[in-house]
């Protein structure tokens, strides 16, 4: 059974959300999302400074078996990536929640945090 | 839709903490935990495969060899002593693959191996092609096989079989022998020395759980897949199937035109494609930067034209992605591949990728 924190919000296109003390929302990938991808082997980040749509295309994850776009779950500017995650892609396999985290985002309407699937509507959507 | 069938390892796989998917109609493992680790151990140490997904067919009667010289395009006249073993496709008249194989010399006629999801059309293809011969077919149902692979995989199977150690130390590669009712054989899918094992399907479990316990790790077939690809190994389905001549396929080394008398199925239709110049042909791919090459991907040859890839992957012992791609005959060093909407530069270059745990390309 897939780990799904309960302190996080999620989007039904397998990322998940951490609202930061700061403001800002770091944007990841779910257990569930690198279970079904099997072993990562590269990934894409967007630009620091470009501002995205909610839903819009923010970079790749490619594992051995496929290639996956990555969206961003809320419109914002990016403000950070993970250059870490960058060199080492198989963080986001085995630390899908903190340190292979992909990139923090300064929402554009911080509101927008409220529509989105919390952890129990997250499982639901994934039959967990 | 039929329940995928199991193997005699099934339980075995579930035990050893295997993911298993539907492939070819069985239930098979995808992996153990994580491919990548499969994949290394097997260029480092050893692991195994459970292959009894494939159909293991004995072939005997007063024609078996007369039989295997029509029907196949490699010439089984070639196998000079009981347990050698020879590559070959098997061809439809209009000179393209209907499967490929692994035949073995033996005591009674011959041993084939072939693909899991093949089974069925070849064997009404075999059925289809046996009027006039006295030959009959034995479909090894009874029996599992298990490869194992890997630099020291022959070292701890002996150590499980040590009293037939010498046996198996004795065979050259491309070489099996009996044991009862085992077959061993020095074959193999992954560029690695090692064993293909076929054992009576109730010992099985029993012999897995031994080679467990001697150090040698389950493999499942996502590993399988990529060191197959880094050994330049074509997989049927991808690589080539009824579409694709073994001309286009990389398998040329295959056809044995020699003696220009035996007149194998699909003989006359190579001969012209050889005549008219055979277009396409079979390259490895590689891209040294970011991203991984997938099958479907359409290769882009400036000023020559355009190819397909067949099979592509991240190659985890070269960490770069690499492929088997179709391209034109006239493809130099040089190529494109249309990557997600990105025309990318690859290498060209001479297969394998990988063999013995090292690189092998220039």
């Amino acid at each position: 059974m897939s780990n799904i924190p309960a302190e996080l919000k999620y989007v039904a296109s397998h990322e998940w959300l951490r609202l930061e003390a700061d403001g800002s929302v770091t944007v990841g990938i779910t257990e569930h999302a690198q279970e079904l991808l099997g072993d990562i082997v590269f990934v894409e980040l967007p630009k620091v400074g470009a501002n995205l749509a909610a839903e819009e295309q923010a970079g790749v994850v490619e594992s051995v078996k496929a290639a996956s776009d990555v969206y961003a779950p809320i419109a914002g500017e990016v403000l950070e990536v993970n250059a870490e995650l960058e060199a080492a892609p198989e963080l986001a396999n085995s630390e899908p929640y903190a340190a292979g985290w992909f990139f923090k985002i300064k929402p554009a309407n911080a509101a927008d945090l409220d529509s989105l699937l919390d952890a129990a509507g997250y499982a639901k959507e994934i039959g967990a | 839709m039929t329940a995928p069938k199991r193997t005699p390892l099934f339980d075995a796989h579930v035990a050893a903490g295997a993911k298993m998917v539907d492939f070819a109609g069985w239930e098979m493992p995808i992996h153990y935990g994580s491919q990548l680790k499969e994949h290394e151990i097997v260029r480092s140490d050893a692991g195994m495969f459970d292959v009894s997904h494939m159909t293991v067919i004995d072939i005997s009667g007063s024609d078996a060899k007369a039989w295997l010289q029509q029907l196949i395009a490699n010439d089984v006249a070639k196998l000079p002593f009981e347990g050698k073993a020879l590559y070959s496709g098997m061809l439809t008249e209009d000179g393209t693959v209907v499967d490929d194989l692994i035949v073995y010399l033996t005591s009674y006629g011959y041993r084939m191996v072939v693909n899991a999801g093949t089974t069925d059309k070849d064997l009404a293809w075999m059925d289809s092609h046996k009027a006039g011969f006295d030959v009959s077919l034995n479909v090894r149902r009874d029996l599992a096989m298990l490869a194992v692979q890997g630099p020291n995989a022959i070292a701890k199977v002996c150590a499980v079989k040590p009293q037939l150690a010498d046996a198996i130390q004795s065979l050259k590669v491309f070489q099996g022998l009996p044991a009862g009712d085992w077959f061993f054989a020095r074959t193999g899918y992954t560029g690695e020395d090692g064993l293909e094992i076929m054992i009576p399907a109730g010992e099985a479990s029993n012999f897995f759980n031994e080679l467990v316990a001697a150090g040698v790790a389950p493999i499942g077939l996502g590993a399988r897949d990529t060191l197959r690809l880094e050994a330049g190994m074509n997989l049927y389905g991808h690589d080539m199937d009824e579409t694709v001549s073994p001309l286009q396929a990389g398998m040329g080394w295959t056809i044995a035109w020699e003696p220009a008398s035996r007149d194998f199925i699909g003989r006359k239709a190579l001969e012209a494609q050889k005549a008219a110049g055979v277009p396409m042909k079979q390259v490895g791919l590689v891209l040294e930067g970011r991203g991984v090459l997938r099958e479907g991907q359409k290769v882009v040859v400036e000023g020559v034209g355009e190819g397909i890839i067949t099979s592509g992957t991240f190659s985890p012992t070269l960490k770069h992605s690499i492929a088997i791609a179709r391209v034109p005959a006239a493809t130099g060093a040089d190529a494109q591949v249309d990557l997600r909407g990105t025309l990318t530069a690859v290498r060209v270059v001479k297969m394998p990728f990988v063999r013995n745990g090292k690189k092998v390309f220039e």
